[in-house]
């Protein structure tokens, strides 16, 4: 498998404050790699250092091309930012979040596509015209999830998917993304507090501390190891 | 009589509209502003003012006939507003908002000046497209010029709709308003899209502009107190809702002309004062306007 995405000793800062000491971790193309840690460890940091909403140093490769720019040029070069808090357009509706979605896409089969993500989320349909701000938490994080795909993104970054959410409709959403994962191949790098939902969908994991990538492992490792568990992700 | 009078009721009704559609245009260009700039953008009345005299120096000076110079000042007036954002408004956009608000009257202030040095102070007549005949609509006696300011005013208005509501630029349009960092992510190159609206609002601006230089004169004055009613306008139709703007701005032409002619009281003069009024008791009363919600927001 080739490497889809390289963080090379990245660094970010928000004022005077750093938030990444040199973070280094590569995803390969269709894998599902998680982003683990503690409160303030860095991991949403990261995520936005990647799509350049925040200020970095560094380097980070995008399928061997370096990525400079904002986060109008990340999503550009292929990578849809999941923020954390949902981040959808609460005073659009349902429809136009998705059509915003596929912003960049200068192709015609956008039309296609709704069908395609809605058919992950058939609900969707019935309620496209219906305002994002109206929907639930966990419809909200759907929408979020689906205005994406639309992009039909070669890197879906997802922070902190869980957060505020029903376990039942965490338990939803990472299903989805795992099937999305496996019948189509999305490569997904997710930032997540619920190590144990995160190691169950992920192949391979990073654990951060203080900005740092304190260690990695496949998941299946870290998830067996009992000291690794008990000092750094809390199960 | 009682014919009579409503034949009359309704002519003022119909001229009530077509000041209405003036402060309409000019009320939706500040809304359009808002909520994309989050202020007011004071220096609105004196771009339009600006971008008339253009109109003026065109037909006049240069003896174009009134619509090409029509189409010609849209296109100035477009990027005259997508320029003074790039160059004055975008570098003190971040930050305190007051900023932005300082700016904006420094602005008004600087081009009220440069259209006085330029052009004097002088009173100038601008033709009307639509000359002075009336017709009549059984008894109602109505002015082409009233019926095309309306149909101008308007016709913009649906134009500028349709482009928000079912282009791909007009939903990236509204994104980069309701929430930049969003509109980023998904790729929106936001601080274009807000030039745009500066450009939309400034063509808005220009149209009202042109169609009330005729029944006015133009004068470097001539949109203050235009601007005044586009903020009643505005306000009281909510100052985040498009649609609050244009039903706004001719509920208040309307309302404005009837208790000109009909308040011995009030009359032409107190038209101003009245319209401050308006803003007073909608600030007070209902302070998101006719068609402003409290947002909905769930976390």
């Amino acid at each position: 498998m080739s490497t889809l995405l390289e963080l090379d000793r990245l660094e970010a800062r928000y004022g005077p404050v750093q938030a990444l000491h040199g973070v280094s971790l590569t995803v390969d193309e269709g894998e599902v790699v998680a982003v683990l840690g503690a409160n303030g460890a860095g991991k949403t940091t990261t995520l936005r250092a990647i799509s350049g909403t925040v200020s970095r140093s560094g380097t980070i490769d995008l399928a061997g091309k370096m990525l400079r720019g904002g986060p109008e040029t990340a999503a550009r070069a292929g990578i849809a930012h999941v923020p954390e808090g949902r981040g959808t357009f609460v005073e659009l509706t349902v429809v136009e979040n998705l059509r915003l979605g596929a912003y960049t896409r200068r192709d015609r089969q956008v039309k296609d596509d709704l069908r395609r993500v809605t058919e992950y989320f058939p609900w969707m349909e019935e309620r496209g015209g219906q305002r994002a701000g109206t929907l639930s938490g966990g419809e909200q994080q759907m929408l979020a999830l689906g205005r994406a795909l639309m992009s039909r993104p070669r890197l879906l970054l997802l922070d902190e998917p869980s957060l505020g959410l029903a376990p039942m409709i965490v338990r939803e959403f990472f299903r989805i993304v795992r099937e999305l994962n496996e019948n189509e191949g999305l490569t997904v790098l997710v930032v997540e507090q619920d190590a144990r939902i995160a190691l169950s969908i992920s192949s391979r994991a990073y654990v951060l501390e203080v900005g740092r990538v304190a260690l990695s492992g496949t998941s299946s490792e870290l998830r067996d190891d009992e000291s690794v568990r008990r000092s750094y992700l809390g199960y | 009589m009682g014919v009579l009078a409503f034949a009359d009721f309704m002519q003022q009704v119909v001229s009530g509209l077509a000041s209405g559609g003036i402060y309409a245009s000019l009320a939706l260009a500040l809304v359009i502003i808002h909520r994309s700039t989050g202020v007011i953008n004071f220096s609105q009345g004196e771009m339009a003012t600006l971008c008339t005299y253009i109109a003026w120096t065109l037909t006049v000076n240069h003896g174009w006939s009134y619509w090409p110079a029509f189409a010609a000042t849209i296109l100035f007036s477009f990027t005259f507003g997508v320029v003074t954002h790039r160059v004055v408004i975008r570098p003190v956009e971040r930050g305190n908002v007051l900023r932005v608000v300082i700016v904006t009257i420094g602005l008004l202030i600087a081009i009220n000046g440069f259209v006085i040095w330029y052009w004097s102070g002088e009173p100038q007549a601008l033709e009307s497209p639509f000359g002075t005949r009336t017709f009549d609509i059984g008894g109602v006696v109505v002015s082409v010029q009233d019926i095309g300011t309306i149909a101008v005013t308007l016709g913009i208005v649906l134009l500028l709709w349709l482009l928000f509501q079912f282009t791909k630029v007009g939903l990236a349009l509204r994104a980069a308003a309701v929430n930049p960092e969003e509109a980023r992510l998904v790729g929106v190159r936001v601080t274009w899209m807000l030039a745009l609206g500066w450009g939309l609002a400034a063509v808005l601006g220009a149209v009202a502009g042109m169609l009330t230089a005729p029944s006015v004169g133009l004068d470097p004055q001539m949109m203050q107190p235009i601007l005044i009613y586009a903020f009643a306008a505005a306000i009281l139709g909510g100052i985040d809702s498009p649609l609050g703007a244009v039903v706004g701005g001719l509920t208040l032409g309307v309302m404005l002309n009837l208790i000109g002619v009909y308040s011995d009281f009030v009359g032409a003069e107190l038209k101003l004062p009245v319209a401050l009024l308006v803003i007073l008791v909608v600030l007070l009363v209902r302070p998101q306007g006719f068609f402003g919600r409290a947002e909905v927001k769930r976390v």
